[in-house]
């Protein structure tokens, strides 16, 4: 019998091991197979002329692989998406954690996980028909389409991240934290604003650097409201691609050094993701600590 | 000797139960007043309806009426953050905030609009002297309180609160969590601390209430048993039930 139970105990925990080895195997494919498409690009293109060159025309008679203005595009979306999207996601978070309450909290939270649920290509059919027209007549943009439009878009897509982390980060506080601060006479506000967020910024960090992610990493939303052309954006209201937009466009048709520098362009994404998690480890191993 | 806070037919209700009934008392000022009494008796919920700490939960509802400075605490126009200045509390688990020392102490006089530099560093510093916490701290007093030993943390704690300086301090059973040094050393400034402020405190620890109160409030199931001074309640007990307690027979 006792035999029995031990052997149940092996063999679930050898399955449970293989499952873990799958998702890292993985990850490891993914990096070895972008990698392995996307250098050989280099034997015809400087690193350089690809990181910075700021001219594309991958099907020229001289063909460029400049992505710069895609990498600048990727950034300011994502930079003005975060611009938007953090302080909302900061306010609502708080207002989740420290004042909603009975039927004002639970509707609240299912709009909140209806809105993580919805499908990127619907936030951008929203984006092109209802966001995309108010910038437009609001701005000098002729089509709307463009860097202000994408950001909104996404901004409005990572908010439940924001949401989310902020309210569990600031109900992970212990609760005697909020007690001696209000039996000194501290109002609720300057509670919150000198103690709780304070407590819980390492978790709020991360969710904002996870959120940036998410926004960096978004194809099809932006692709239908950035505008994407391929040049160098020259402000908030240009049209721009981002790196995501290009590998997207370029993978229906492209052949020969463009279709590889799709897969290098995915090396780069690759990277900026990297980093952003490594990131994100930091700070909530950091966090951990604090609480410790 | 006059009286700091009178309490009038306090009842409070977590939802549909019944918590606290008729609670009438009156503290004394300048005195000790020890809250004894078996877990579940209502003694903790009691003292933290004196500063409406209460009121941080949802679920509460309080009938009744407390007396400070002439008016009633529960009278919808009292100001609450003005109550808490005056009433300050120590809790039962050592809470400083995750900062320094001295931030921890100058946070209260922070939050209540003093910014000069010069003054908080004098209150600082008279706040640990009367915590008796200064010679151990005064040469890190930048640096992170959640450092400080279980005993200190919770002198850092009383300190906190004497930086606003209350007319009353609430404890709320502040060496349950202590070792028997620590304890001995919160004790011993209870004993001081009474000529400048009035304190009440929650003791599960029936010597300790004898050891360092002037009167003795036991709780029974929500009720007040018994009150009186603490010479009457330990030697001359009205109530079977306190004499049962006291001697240890039940608790």
């Amino acid at each position: 019998m006792n035999k029995v139970r031990l052997m149940g105990e092996r063999v679930m925990e050898r399955f449970l091991m293989i499952c873990a080895l799958i998702s890292i195997i993985s990850v490891l494919f993914m990096t070895v197979f972008i990698f392995k498409e996307g250098l050989p690009l280099f034997k015809h293109v400087g690193v350089a002329d690809f990181l910075f060159g700021s001219q594309w025309d991958p099907q020229g008679d001289n063909p460029l692989f400049g992505i710069l203005p895609f990498i600048v595009g990727s950034i300011m979306v994502t930079a003005f998406s975060m611009v938007i999207a953090v302080p909302i996601g900061l306010a609502v978070g708080i207002f989740m954690a420290e004042f909603a309450k009975g039927r004002i909290a639970d509707v609240l939270r299912s709009v909140i996980e209806l809105l993580a649920g919805i499908p990127s290509v619907i936030y951008g059919l929203f984006g092109y028909i209802a966001i995309a027209p108010v910038v437009r007549s609001l701005t000098s943009s002729n089509t709307g389409l463009g860097i202000l439009t994408g950001a909104i878009v996404l901004a409005i897509m990572v908010l439940p991240t924001i949401i989310n982390i902020t309210e569990v980060s600031l109900r992970a506080v212990p609760s005697h934290l909020k007690e001696g601060s209000m039996g000194v006479g501290a109002s609720h506000w300057q509670t919150i604003v000198k103690i709780l967020v304070p407590a819980a910024s390492s978790g709020i960090t991360a969710g904002v650097i996870l959120a940036m992610g998410r926004s960096i990493g978004e194809t099809m939303a932006v692709l239908m409201v950035a505008g994407n052309s391929p040049t160098m954006p020259r402000g908030l209201l240009s049209s721009a691609r981002t790196l995501t937009m290009n590998i997207a466009t370029g993978i229906s048709y492209a052949s020969g050094d463009h279709w590889i520098s799709l897969f290098t362009t995915g090396m780069v994404l690759f990277v900026f993701i990297l980093v952003l998690n490594i990131v994100v480890q930091v700070f909530l191993k950091r966090s951990i600590e604090k609480d410790s | 000797m006059a009286t700091m806070i009178e309490v009038r037919k306090l009842d409070l209700h977590y939802g549909d139960f019944k918590a606290l009934h008729g609670i009438d008392m009156e503290i004394e000022e300048n005195e000790v007043t020890a809250l004894i009494g078996p877990s579940g008796c209502g003694k903790s919920t009691f003292i933290r309806t004196i500063n409406r700490m209460n009121d941080l939960i949802d679920s509460v509802r309080i009938d009744g009426e407390i007396y400070y400075g002439g008016e009633n605490i529960y009278d919808d126009r009292y100001d609450v953050i003005e109550l808490r200045k005056r009433i300050g509390m120590v809790f039962q688990k050592p809470n400083p905030f995750p900062m320094s020392i001295y931030d921890n102490i100058a946070y209260g006089p922070r939050i209540h609009g003093k910014k000069n530099k010069a003054e908080l560093d004098i209150l600082v510093e008279k706040s640990l002297h009367h915590a008796a916490l200064w010679d151990e701290v005064k040469d890190r007093i930048h640096s992170p309180a959640m450092g400080l030993s279980g005993g200190q943390q919770q002198r850092l704690c009383l300190a906190r609160t004497l930086a606003v300086e209350p007319d009353v301090v609430l404890m709320d059973e502040p060496t349950s969590a202590l070792d028997p040094v620590s304890t001995a050393k919160i004790e011993d400034l209870v004993h001081e601390l009474k000529k400048d402020y009035t304190i009440v405190i929650v003791t599960h620890n029936m010597q300790q209430a004898g050891r360092i109160s002037d009167r003795t409030a036991f709780f029974l199931n929500g009720y007040i048993e018994e009150f009186g001074t603490t010479d009457q309640i330990f030697f001359n007990p009205v109530s079977s039930k306190t004499e049962a307690y006291i001697s240890g027979k039940f608790g």
